[in-house]
């Protein structure tokens, strides 16, 4: 029931919202992911009561009798993870936009909040088929949202954007398909799809059907060709949900719908992914090293750093599993920071060369201090939040091979010298004769950027609550996926 | 049998209705009739029974299909109000609207025909009403070119149709389809060569019916030069009466036989999916895009007869209704549409988000349910028929209709763009009520089947 209610409470929102009008829109839109926030800790204080949680966190009603589709959700710690995370970021996401002005503001916070409603659905369903319909509801407020309100060129890159991730939602759903039939019981139930694993020999074709619908949604090399132009183009919060939260369905899904799916085919094939990933971290590094455009930079750092966090899954041990729970969180917060300070430097001086940029810090100290934290959070210094998940994940690596490990390695060097050389350009030096007026922050955008350096702190510093949160939950699908 | 009686009286009334000078009430008339037989066939639910010495016979597969029939007629009855308003069509409306109820008149008989001559009448009734109707805008050259193409083609067909069904009586002595399945089921090992090559006959008229590849040639012609109102009939009431026709055919006459025509259908069903999909990534014009879009849906469709086990026939129930409610408030949109701009091209819709957000919504959603998109419609249609084809063992044609889909997007896509990232031309777009509220009631439809399919299913 509680389950329930956290997904019902943005979809509600999301039709509420489109009646108002004006600045209401903004402060409804505020409350109503507030209010979900903080229902989320009510929930994970009932999730600690073990016995309780049970009855109130699971709804299981048949939908559709054949094939047999099931209304199945619930909560899991990985799922609460993620719920958490999208519950958290939401109302930062919702605050960025408050200085802006909006055509038709209504629609667009409200699909925002429908998609906000999708996300949470993806990571509640326990049934194939509902995930898949959520996963693919998903898709469409997004594709609105960077159509109508997106920069130049919209319209090719979004379709672009549209048609890669639906081809691969398709191969998706040919494999749930797939799955049914050839399994005995005939249910795609997650409980009954973790036990009953289909005949090795045919697991193999299945993993390449969901491992291409991951691998673009993450996205993975050589799937990847949609991210940038996308996340330069999309509005900043449309950005912000891509790369902060919808990315993460995919990780989350390899976790959920892959590993302990179809063990066997993913031992098999674990090689070639690892390899994608690694050579993925690297190649994305080095693009984005050359880059001048700061978005750009962003999005190649952000494909380089869920590379690794694939790497660290496909090295199928707990410490890789384990990193990349807390990664997924960590980046999650780190790259909705990054993509806001892009914003405010792009929405204030029009331009968005680094090369042109410098000095910045001189008019705006207190962004500076800011965007630095943020920048240090994602080049996973110690003390900060990615430090400990990259760690982990690196560690998880090397005992899967150590030269992959190195060649991963090259990330942690490679990301501090574009992150680091990037911050130098734009925001040090001397005042770049194209910026002359760079007013400091807005008493939003400095709630949202504290708010997310504060988080990097606190992560950073007591990873513990985290890492307990994440034990169990790696140590299960481990259990689930491994050990038999 | 009753709806079929008060539909065929309905439409006598409309002719009448011209004696007696009626032209200002007949749609409400007409509609409001529908209405009633649309209840009327609700009471066939659930009561099984035989008519006219075997020639019709009610079931729960003819109710459901009758009764999506009945509400496709209302739905273009309703359009039509504010369709024919020119002078020329305003002298002619009674007879038009006793034409499209003919037309319905022919669909119900393809439903619950139980003998081959009631299907090959209904076949009939249906395709001479639509003749008429394609070439109803007499002064323009196009209609009467489709007119005349789908009446060369059509009679065409219908000559296979009945020289397959004549073969079939030679063999089988009979005409009654029961009849037809027992001696099909007795001599199931070693058929009569005569009756396969019936039976081949019969299968390419129907693929003609249904405008399958390489039967399709007719179809975007027809569909561009038809008034667009004709063009949504045959695109949606049409194609479904063929499609339920051509299932019941199969289904219960050739079953067993199916073997050796199950190379001439995968092939069919594989190239009418890549045909239709290909081709109309090129299409400039709105209703040669629907034309195209429609031969890919035949291909899914015909998916679902070549599986013919278990729960297909209510896939594919779902999959027409789904199909329909999303067409129908596409054309909706175009026609208000095309009124506004003159032009009938994809051009047309340009800028139309920021004129009218309402119709742009509204032609968005239709468009994500004909690309098969959750949670509308016309991606449960989809799911229930590939989930049906995997479970028969035809994985490689599921696997190429999700290919196909993928095509699908782009140019279902094109119109979404058009309506969202070009500039606007100069134009006022204003549906009349009629028009608005069969969209919103379509769209709603089409959620509502998208959310609750297991009422749609169990249906059948």
């Amino acid at each position: 029931m509680l389950t329930l209610i956290l997904l019902l409470i943005p979809l509600i929102a999301s039709i509420l919202v489109l009646f108002l009008k004006g600045e209401s829109v903004k402060w409804f839109s505020f409350f109503a992911t507030i209010v979900q926030l903080i229902f989320t800790f009510y929930v994970y204080s009932v999730f600690q009561n073990k016995e309780a949680a049970k009855s109130l966190l699971a709804i299981n009603i048949e939908w559709i009798s054949s094939p047999k589709i099931n209304f199945n959700i619930a909560l899991d710690g990985m799922s609460l993870l993620m719920v958490f995370l999208s519950n958290l970021l939401m109302p930062l996401i919702v605050l960025a936009g408050f200085n802006r002005t909006q055509e038709r503001s209504h629609i667009f916070y409200s699909l925002v909040l429908l998609m906000h409603f999708a996300l949470i659905g993806v990571f509640v369903s326990f049934d194939g088929f509902l995930y898949y319909i959520f996963w693919e509801l998903a898709l469409i407020p997004i594709y609105f949202i960077s159509l109508n309100w997106g920069g130049v060129n919209r319209s090719t890159v979004t379709l672009k954007f549209f048609i890669y991730t639906l081809a691969g939602s398709l191969l998706m759903l040919f494999g749930f398909l797939f799955l049914y039939w050839n399994t005995n019981l005939h249910s795609l139930s997650w409980f009954d799809l973790t036990v009953n694993h289909i005949c090795s020999c045919k697991q193999g074709f299945i993993f390449w059907m969901f491992f291409i619908a991951y691998a673009i949604k993450i996205p993975l090399i050589p799937f990847h060709t949609w991210q940038p132009d996308t996340y330069s183009t999309a509005p900043t919060q449309g950005t912000m949900l891509l790369s902060g939260i919808m990315l993460k369905m995919g990780l989350y899904s390899l976790l959920r719908w892959l590993l302990p799916i179809i063990p066997n085919g993913v031992a098999e094939y674990t090689p070639i992914a690892i390899a994608l990933c690694v050579i993925g971290v690297v190649y994305a590094s080095v693009i984005a090293i050359m880059q001048t455009d700061i978005k750009k930079l962003f999005a190649y750092s952000s494909i380089a750093h869920v590379g690794l966090i694939a790497a660290g899954i496909f090295a199928l041990n707990m410490q890789g599993i384990q990193g990349g729970l807390v990664q997924m969180l960590a980046h999650g917060i780190n790259v909705v920071g990054v993509f806001y300070c892009a914003d405010i430097i792009i929405n204030r001086t029009g331009n968005s060369n680094i090369n042109s940029l410098g000095g910045i810090r001189l008019l705006a100290p207190r962004f500076a201090t800011y965007f630095i934290i943020i920048v240090l959070g994602s080049v996973a210094l110690p003390l900060t939040n990615s430090f400990i998940g990259e760690f982990m994940l690196l560690f998880g690596i090397f005992e899967y091979n150590s030269w992959a490990a190195i060649m991963a390695g090259l990330t942690i060097i490679l990301g501090a010298v574009y992150m680091l050389r990037m911050y130098q350009k734009v925001m040090l030096g001397d005042l770049n004769e194209n910026v002359t007026v760079f007013e400091d922050l807005k008493w939003n955008e400095e709630l949202v950027l504290a708010t997310i350096a504060i988080l990097i702190f606190v992560f950073g510093i007591f990873p513990k609550p985290i890492l307990e949160l994440v034990e169990p939950i790696a140590t299960e699908i481990f259990k689930i996926s491994f050990v038999k | 049998m009753n709806t079929l009686i008060y539909t065929a009286c309905l439409g006598l009334f409309g002719l009448l209705a011209e004696i007696f000078n009626l032209r200002k009430y007949l749609i409400p008339i007409m509609v409001l009739g529908l209405a009633v037989i649309f209840s009327l066939n609700l009471q066939t639910w659930n009561h099984p029974e035989t008519h006219f010495n075997g020639m019709l016979t009610d079931s729960n597969f003819s109710t459901a299909f009758s009764g999506l029939a009945i509400f496709i007629m209302l739905i273009i009855l309703i359009l039509a109000g504010d369709f024919y308003t020119s002078s020329d069509d305003e002298k002619h409306i009674s007879d038009y609207m006793a034409i499209l109820v003919f037309t319905l008149c022919g669909a119900l008989m393809m439903f619950s025909y139980a003998n081959m001559a009631m299907l090959f009448l209904g076949i009939e009734t249906l395709s001479i009403s639509l003749y008429v109707m394609a070439g109803s805008r007499r002064f323009e050259v196009k209609s009467n070119e489709a007119g005349f193409k789908y009446f060369l083609m059509g009679s065409f067909a219908s000559a296979f149709l009945l020289f397959g069904i004549a073969l079939i009586f030679g063999v089988t002595g009979t005409f009654s389809i029961d009849g037809i399945g027992v001696y099909m089921r007795a001599h199931a090992d070693q058929l009569d060569p005569l009756f396969i090559v019936g039976m081949l006959l019969m299968i390419f008229a129907m693929l003609f019916k249904v405008s399958a590849a390489p039967f399709h040639f007719w179809a975007p012609d027809v569909y561009e030069g038809a008034p667009s109102l004709i063009t949504a009939l045959m695109s949606t009431l049409v194609k479904i009466a063929a499609f339920a026709a051509f299932y019941k055919l199969l289904s219960v006459c050739f079953v067993f036989a199916l073997g050796k025509a199950e190379i001439i259908l995968t092939v069919s069903c594989a190239a009418t999916l890549l045909i239709g999909n290909l081709v109309a990534l090129t299409q400039d014009n709105f209703k040669r895009l629907l034309a195209y879009s429609g031969i890919s849906h035949a291909g899914y469709m015909l998916l679902a007869i070549i599986s013919l086990q278990g729960s297909t026939d209510s896939a594919l129930f779902l999959y027409s209704a789904g199909y329909a409610v999303a067409s129908l408030a596409a054309f909706a949109i175009a026609i208000t549409v095309f009124k506004a701009t003159g032009t009938e091209s994809i051009s047309g819709f340009n800028g139309l988000g920021k004129k009218n957000p309402m119709l742009a919504a509204g032609l968005s959603m239709a468009m994500l349910s004909l690309a098969g998109i959750p949670p509308f419609a016309g991606f449960f249609g989809k799911y229930f028929i590939f989930s049906e084809a995997m479970r028969n063992g035809y994985q490689n044609l599921v696997f190429l209709a999700i290919i196909s889909s993928i095509i699908g997007v782009f140019y279902y896509m094109k119109v979404i763009v058009a309506m969202y990232s070009k500039p606007a031309n100069e134009f006022e777009v204003k549906p009349t009520f009629s028009y608005q509220l069969v969209i919103i009631v379509c769209i709603l439809l089409s959620i509502i089947i998208g959310v609750f399919p297991g009422l749609f299913t169990k249906l059948l």
